[in-house]
């Protein structure tokens, strides 16, 4: 086998040398009446052609976002990424190492990640930033977590902007951690009165802006309202690239920002592996989840990077951590940093400008279809429609003809009359006046 | 003209000198200093070309971005060099031994990566319409196929993250269970050997972590102890969180009665598959009495550690905690497997107790575990398991009669525990002993884990070890052995010499943390 150097003779000596007659006496400890005897009932070994076949064909089975016109989004972005990247994050050294738990060994990762917190803390204008999370998502649930522990409150109240999943992630863990969520309903329209739920007892409001349905919050009034009450404001993205051109939730008085990474160095990957980027104030540091990369010197006095502030974490705390995250996302952090780094403040915002531009394009081009009306006043890159029948069949119908047009809200929140017939529709650099010329084209014939 | 016929001088001329050069850059030879990208980059250039739009007018509503945002832009041939020069400085599995126990740092078949960057996987949205991507879930559920099989199971959750998540998906699903059944158990149970996830995942989901005794001779736990324990906290236990092989190496003999135990108390098993490595092929977790158990797809099943991830820890579950399964899950349908993605379209009998993720869990590293499976195939998955065992337990003879192990010489399962007893009087700690290693060429062991013995030296070679490279490797920890005995010291205390840095000073970088780069003040910018 291809992946296994050693010899029948090479395992005959290394019984005897050990001592044993069979290799089963290694497996002695194991009870007998458990002992798999035969081979598991699953394929032989393949060659590697025959699994590049294999796989091959179930590939083929899907349709590629590159292959289409693509204006699908909510929480995840086709965007493009740099050869370099990938180039990069396949080398070894990178690709097959482990957590830095050896710091002089381990000075590239190290470094990269003190570069990649300092670029997500000038991002989100926020004083500190962890070395990622598994994603959005679960960086919000651990961002709610972290809020009980600062304000010692266990409520947390949810905008009915936030990403249905997100908001599922939040709500399943403070069910089981008996702890109270109070989740507003959807809003497409962006008419929540969210400040009348932060009261004494609210422990943080969490806020998506740009939100699920595209529209950009001002986070400014939430954040007042939540520091009168003694809560914190945990201000979610899921479109990094927005920080390029909208004003960050540091600047507007967040105490905890978190967000989804991907678009930034990382492909679609149907939904995974992803980046979360997790930021907050200095004060909070030793009640953040999550791996911290920090400057220091070596026996030489050269300046180097390790693992700091460990007695947070899992493997010193136990059950006193701060969270029980161990592996996170390095490989997508460095994705994420080496794309970042190419395109420095100036090309995320050109990159931004386009994707907005694109918006605006299309959302221009959409107003000409009958019966279809744009709900989102300010937004980003994206924006909710009305269409005149239900979201899920129009999306069905475009893709038959080869169109991906977005996200029906009901894909996310179904059995809801009045979110039937929206459709979140996304636009980065990657689309054409083709690609837009093709969608509104077919949508007036979906729609006739 | 007339033309130079000296030629270049092909001896290597009178180099018995020896003398060790400071050198201008700091640099020596292929071993380079590299500054940070903000310390050599330009903030006003951009390593990435667009088509600028003509003008147009915003939509933003008046939200544009006035908070300043200073990142430098480096050219590509800048970002290369800086981030291979990084490269260079760590250490990975494909360049050396990697023996970190309880890790498994086995190697990454790069088909794996070229499978997982096919545009059918790569470039889907998980949002996308289901009928474009049909192909996609029926590779989760091959895959789900695989693990439920190879683990004796009848459900998976797919969409854990990571162990950690995966441990924290496995206890949901018990507490689910538990709240579904009308009780309110408040204990988990939890060996003293135990990663630090479990405990810190117990007491996540509001349990209170009662630790289990471990027996002196083996550090297996003590069931006599744990039948104690669960009589003094009856109808009080929710769970026990075990890991097995345990993390000294060694297969719990009594698992199969610790679980009746446990099951007798009305509580659940969750096996921690940490060291799922070991057993593939050679036994199922299920017939254990396992009822839930996460498996790292980053370390059995070859996806590459990535410095840190991603991982992915699809969990396992017993009949019993099966409808607890969290969303998305997949549905055998008659045209297929189906994803369920929502509580709206949840059929009877299931319930979901929530969910882990957005969209639908680590697809990539799915494609790659999935790539590696189908490589090795049964015969292969269990030949790699018993090569693992084989090269630990060869490691195990080749060292036992000059490091110490703490439960006599029995046999190891993939990895073999050593205690500092061996460096008694030698002035040598096992954090020097592990320093001089990377002097050598090595990545030093997993250190001070398990908590169990003093100065733990844990090792797991894996299956990707040749037999010549376990020889060499013996031989070095051999002589490293017999310099610490024979008061060679200065190798130990000082080390490492060699590496891109020496010992680094973790105190201080915890006392007064910088985390991120600040352009230096003014004042000290002109000195």
């Amino acid at each position: 086998m291809r992946y296994l150097p050693l010899s029948n003779q090479d395992r005959a000596d290394m019984l005897a040398r050990i001592g044993v007659d069979s290799i089963d006496d290694l497996f002695a400890d194991i009870p007998q009446k458990a002992r798999l005897n035969d081979l598991m009932d699953l394929p032989r070994r393949a060659s590697e052609l025959q699994v590049e076949r294999q796989l091959s064909a179930l590939a083929a089975k899907n349709v590629p976002a590159s292959s289409v016109p693509f204006f699908v989004g909510a929480g995840a972005y086709k965007h493009h990424v740099p050869a370099t990247v990938d180039h990069l994050i396949q080398r070894s050294e990178f690709l097959t190492s482990y957590t830095p738990y050896q710091p002089e060994v381990t000075q590239g990762t190290l470094q990269y990640l003190f570069e990649f917190q300092t670029q997500v803390a000038r991002l989100t204008a926020m004083d500190v930033a962890n070395a990622s999370m598994y994603d959005g998502s679960t960086g919000t649930a651990e961002a709610v977590l972290m809020a009980h522990r600062v304000t010692k409150r266990k409520k947390a109240v949810l905008s009915g902007g936030l990403h249905p999943q997100y908001r599922a992630v939040v709500e399943g863990l403070a069910d089981l951690a008996d702890d109270d969520v109070v989740s507003l309903p959807a809003d497409p329209a962006g008419t929540e009165d969210i400040l009348a739920q932060i009261d004494k007892e609210t422990s943080c409001v969490v806020v998506q802006s740009p939100n699920f349905y595209g529209q950009i919050v001002d986070l400014k009034p939430i954040a007042a309202k939540a520091h009168e009450c003694g809560a914190l404001l945990i201000a979610v993205f899921t479109e990094v690239v927005s920080l390029g051109l909208i004003e960050p939730p540091g600047a507007q008085g967040a105490d905890i920002v978190v967000g989804e990474g991907q678009s930034i160095g990382n492909g679609l990957n149907f939904g995974g592996p992803y980046v979360g980027l997790f930021a907050t104030r200095s004060k909070y540091i030793r009640q953040m989840p999550g791996r911290l990369c920090g400057e220091t010197t070596d026996a030489d006095g050269k300046r180097g990077f390790v693992l700091t502030l460990s007695t947070r974490e899992q493997h010193i705390r136990r059950d006193k951590a701060t969270s029980n995250i161990c592996t996170n996302s390095g490989l997508c952090a460095l994705a994420f940093t080496i794309h970042l780094s190419l395109l420095g403040s100036k090309g995320l915002r050109q990159m931004a400008t386009i994707c907005h531009a694109n918006a605006v394009k299309l959302k221009t081009a959409l107003a000409s279809v009958a019966g279809v009306e744009v709900l989102t006043g300010a937004y980003f890159n994206e924006f909710t429609v009305k269409l005149p029948k239900a979201a899920d069949a129009v999306v069905e119908a475009l893709a038959a003809k080869g169109i991906l047009a977005g996200v029906p809200v009901s894909r996310l929140v179904p059995g809801k009359a009045e979110l039937a017939n929206l459709l979140v529709i996304a636009n980065t650099e990657v689309n054409t006046d083709d690609d837009r010329d093709a969608l509104v084209a077919a949508l007036k014939e979906v729609l006739a | 003209m007339s033309m130079n016929t000296q030629g270049r001088p092909t001896s290597a001329g009178d180099t018995s000198v020896s003398y060790t050069p400071k050198t201008f850059t700091g640099n020596r030879a292929l071993d380079m200093e590299e500054p940070l990208i903000f310390e050599f980059g330009h903030f006003d250039t951009t390593g990435v070309d667009f088509d600028m739009p003509d003008a147009f007018e915003m939509e933003l509503g008046g939200h544009e971005r006035k908070a300043a945002l200073e990142l430098p832009g480096l050219a590509e041939p800048e970002a290369m060099r800086h981030y291979v020069r990084l490269s260079r400085n760590n250490y990975a599995i494909d360049a050396g031994l990697y023996p970190l126990g309880s890790c498994t740092m086995k190697h990454n078949p790069r088909l794996n990566e070229k499978m997982a960057r096919l545009p059918g996987f790569g470039d889907i949205h998980p949002l996308q319409p289901l009928s474009t991507v049909k192909g996609a879930v029926e590779l989760i559920d091959t895959l789900a196929h695989w693990l439920m099989t190879m683990t004796g199971t009848t459900a998976v959750a797919m969409s854990p993250k990571a162990g950690a998540h995966g441990e924290q998906c496995g206890m949901m699903a018990i507490k689910a269970a538990h709240k579904a059944a009308g009780r309110d158990p408040k204990i988990v149970l939890v060996p003293e050997s135990a990663h630090g996830t479990n405990p810190a995942t117990a007491a996540l989901l509001g349990y209170k972590v009662v630790s289990i005794d471990a027996k002196d001779e083996d550090g297996t736990v003590d069931l006599e102890a744990l039948k104690r324990k669960i009589a003094e906290h009856e109808g009080d236990i929710a769970a026990i969180m075990l890991t097995n092989p345990n993390t000294c190496g060694l297969f719990e003999r009594e698992i199969i009665e610790i679980a009746d135990a446990i099951h007798k108390a009305n509580a659940y098993f969750y096996c921690d598959g940490a060291n799922y490595n070991a057993i593939v092929g050679k036994a199922r977790p299920g017939d254990l009495g396992v009822d839930a158990m996460h498996i790292n797809l980053h370390k059995t099943f070859s996806t590459p550690h990535g410095g840190g991830g991603p991982g992915s820890g699809p969990v396992v579950l017993s009949e019993r905690l099966a409808p607890f399964a969290p969303l998305p899950f997949i549905r055998k349908g008659e045209d297929g497997p189906v994803l369920v993605e929502t509580p709206e379209a949840l059929e009877a009998g299931e319930q979901p107790f929530g969910r882990m993720t957005a969209f639908h869990g680590q697809m990539g590293m799915y494609v790659r575990a999935l790539s590696y499976m189908l490589s090795h195939g049964s015969d292969g998955l269990r030949q790699a398991s018993e090569d693992a065992v084989l090269n630990a337990n060869y490691v195990r003879v080749g060292l036992q009669d000059l490091m110490s192990l703490p439960f006599g010489e029995r046999p190891c399962m993939h990895e073999v525990l050593f205690d500092d007893t061996f460096l008694k009087d030698t002035g040598v700690t096992t954090l020097d002993f592990a320093k001089a290693m990377i002097d050598e060429g090595y990545h030093p062991m997993t250190m001070y884990f398990p908590l169990v013995v003093h100065g733990a030296m844990l090792i797991e070679p894996t299956e990707s070890e040749s037999r010549a490279s376990l020889d060499l490797f013996v031989a070095t920890l051999r002589d490293l052995v017999m310099s610490a005995r024979n008061g060679e010291t200065d190798r130990f205390s000082g080390a490492p010499y060699f590496s891109p840095r020496r010992r680094l000073d973790e105190t201080s970088a915890a006392r007064k943390p910088v985390l991120k780069w600040e352009a230096p003040a003014p004042a000290e910018a002109a000195e």
